[in-house]
């Protein structure tokens, strides 16, 4: 390249400046559409984060206001007689005033709602834990298991992740009835520990480790599960990290579940409360929303990385 | 490595017990989970199948394909297949071309691009609850949408209840999927190999070239990848749909979910196990395109 431009310089003096203004022209060319590129995808951007800013900033809002706002839609008032608002919501993304008094309730007066986050956290975080357990080991399974079944195995899952819930409800149900485990949180443990979706994406990650890497372990007297936690665990860090977040969002967003395995309201997850939030108290559900945010909050700010590079080997030839 | 008996015979006098524990090692990392997903979903699946050809699940009379003949002349059944139907033939492709744009987008060296990236994942974050009341500011009929619509004179209509109410339903979809669709793609793109692009670049190609004829290709499986996920997730959106609507939504957005969840209330088991059958078998014949297409748009790329 740089052979060619001096080349170019070095011919008589009024050759010299076309490819200069070309590149010029080309500069602006490539300045405009970077511009626009920018406008385009903060426009986006803006468009994709007002639900998240509208849940934190209205979480602020007092009762009065929220009613003000909203109450042309959702009755403010338990008795259900509403108060007198405009015909029409008023989307305001900063309140008049910051108020705390929906934390205050959600927090001190209702003891409801830390309970049920408990509850949301009991559930979520052995599903998370065993299922990635679960799922690396499968993963390197697959990956060093080469019998004739392997495929069929594999389809099977692919099929199975690709299921909709109301398809293996039924199913579900039939075991956990079987097991006796209905109506407590073993039924929803059990189901989410076994889910074929992280399998599925370890498995297509682990996939990609060299042989190399392996028969070299082998040669200095290895064995399989000295190779699991020394080799393939290591290098797969990163998309059982990621893995690991989309499992947690699932999971601590479950509502169907819960609903149709578990009869006692008390065992269900906040997740489940939150969807059912009657009209009296909808003025706290952008407060409790906003509890309920934080630990997907953590999870993401603390595996964000994990997630964009988990996943750079994932969707590359070959699977 | 063999599987049949007869060769495992023969390797184990082959090999010593040390070599046989290696080879024989690496099913040991598949039982559990091959154990668990017998026990929860395989084996009960089977019993759904036998389900499905019974009277009911107490009598046990053998009605053959009666079940499947009923759920299909069903019109609650018809409606719903089409109105699935309909949504992922709309939403799936939609989430992926819309994401790969953004993903050539963010791939420019634009200003700020990992806090763009952040901010197009944050769907991703917020509870559904919440977006169920976010979804209901905006489209209900005295909601945020009408108040502009009326600005510029447009009667607005309650969205949810209308024909319209597929938009809405496309729009959250599309609002929360495209940001990890993206993901997948920025990195498929940032994994084209740089010299092919170089090479390209100094027979003076231009970047719409250079994207069909070369980065393209390097996608297909990232395409079918970004597929699956966006098919699997177009099923979850029942979970916003339900919330918002409850059980027996507005006929347009009344979906398979809907009529086997209803059936599971009314322990309409019969209905339900055949129904579900036939919808794995619509996923078999999707997944098996869509691999097949795969293997044949990539079989010249070497890994």
């Amino acid at each position: 390249m740089k052979q060619l431009r001096s080349d170019k310089l070095n011919k008589s003096p009024d050759q010299k400046y076309v490819p200069e203004r070309r590149g010029k022209r080309k500069k602006v060319l490539r300045a405009v559409s970077l511009t626009i590129a920018t406008i385009l995808t903060a426009a986006v951007s803006l468009l994709f984060l007002m639900p998240i800013i509208l849940t934190i900033t209205n979480s602020f809002m007092s009762p009065t206001e929220f009613a003000a706002n909203y109450g042309a839609i959702f009755a403010t008032t338990k008795s259900g007689g509403r108060q007198f608002v405009a015909q029409f919501v008023n989307l305001k993304f900063i309140p008049d005033m910051v108020s705390f008094s929906q934390y205050a309730t959600v927090l001190f007066k209702s003891r409801d709602y830390l309970f049920k986050f408990w509850n949301s956290m009991i559930l979520v975080l052995p599903i998370m834990l065993f299922q990635l357990a679960i799922a690396s080991l499968a993963g390197y399974g697959f990956y060093r298991y080469k019998g004739k079944i392997r495929g069929v195995i594999f389809f099977a899952y692919i099929i199975l992740m690709l299921m909709p819930y109301q398809v293996t409800l039924v199913p579900n149900y039939l075991v956990s009835n079987w097991l006796g485990i209905l109506d407590s949180y073993w039924a929803i443990w059990l189901p989410g520990i076994f889910s074929p979706f992280s399998v599925y994406l370890i498995t297509k990650y682990m996939n990609r480790i060299p042989k190399s890497c392996i028969e070299a372990a082998q040669i200095d007297g290895a064995g399989e599960f000295r190779i699991f936690t020394k080799i393939a665990l290591p290098m797969s860090k990163g998309i059982i990290m990621s893995t690991g977040i989309l499992v947690f969002i699932d999971y601590w967003n479950m509502v169907e579940q819960p609903l149709i395995l578990l009869s006692d309201p008390d065992k269900y997850p906040l997740s489940v409360y939150l969807s059912k939030i009657n009209s009296g108290e909808v003025t706290l559900a952008f407060a409790v929303a906003t509890i309920y945010l934080i630990p997907t909050l953590l999870v993401f700010l603390y595996g964000e990385e994990y997630l964009v590079e988990g996943i750079t080997y994932q969707g590359g030839v070959k699977a | 490595m063999s599987n049949t008996n007869t060769k495992a015979k023969k390797t184990r006098q082959k090999y010593s017990k040390h070599q046989l524990r290696a080879k024989w090692g690496s099913t040991i990392f598949l039982i559990p989970s091959v154990a668990g997903c017998a026990l929860f979903f395989f084996v009960p699946y089977l019993v759904v199948i036998y389900y499905s050809v019974l009277d009911n699940p107490f009598g046990k009379n053998f009605v053959g394909i009666y079940n499947y003949k009923n759920v299909i002349m069903n019109s609650a059944f018809q409606t719903a297949v089409k109105n699935t139907g309909m949504f992922s033939l709309i939403a799936v492709p939609l989430a992926v071309l819309l994401s790969l744009l953004l993903a050539l987008l963010l791939d420019n060296k634009i200003p700020l691009r990992t806090q763009f990236r952040t901010f197009l994942l944050s769907p991703m974050m917020v509870p559904v609850a919440s977006i169920v009341l976010i979804w209901q500011v905006l489209f209900d009929q005295n909601g945020a949408v009408n108040v502009v619509l009326s600005k510029f004179g447009v009667t607005g209509v309650d969205w949810l209840k209308s024909d319209l109410a597929i938009v809405v339903i496309v729009i959250l979809f599309l609002w929360k999927n495209i940001g990890y669709n993206m993901i997948l793609f920025m990195a498929a793109l940032s994994s084209v190999p740089q010299d092919i692009i170089e090479v390209a670049r100094l027979e003076s190609a231009g970047r719409v070239k250079i994207f069909f004829m070369i980065k393209l290709r390097y996608l297909v499986s990232t395409i079918v990848f970004v597929t699956i996920m966006s098919l699997i997730n177009s099923f979850k959106i029942f979970r916003e749909i339900y919330l918002l609507t409850t059980d027996y939504p507005y006929a347009s957005i009344y979906m398979l979910q809907h009529f086997m969840n209803n059936k599971f209330k009314s322990l309409d088991y019969q209905m339900l196990s055949a129904g579900a059958v036939l919808m794995s078998i619509v996923m078999v014949v999707i997944i098996v395109v869509l691999f097949k297409a795969e293997e044949h748009f990539s079989k010249d790329l070497d890994g």
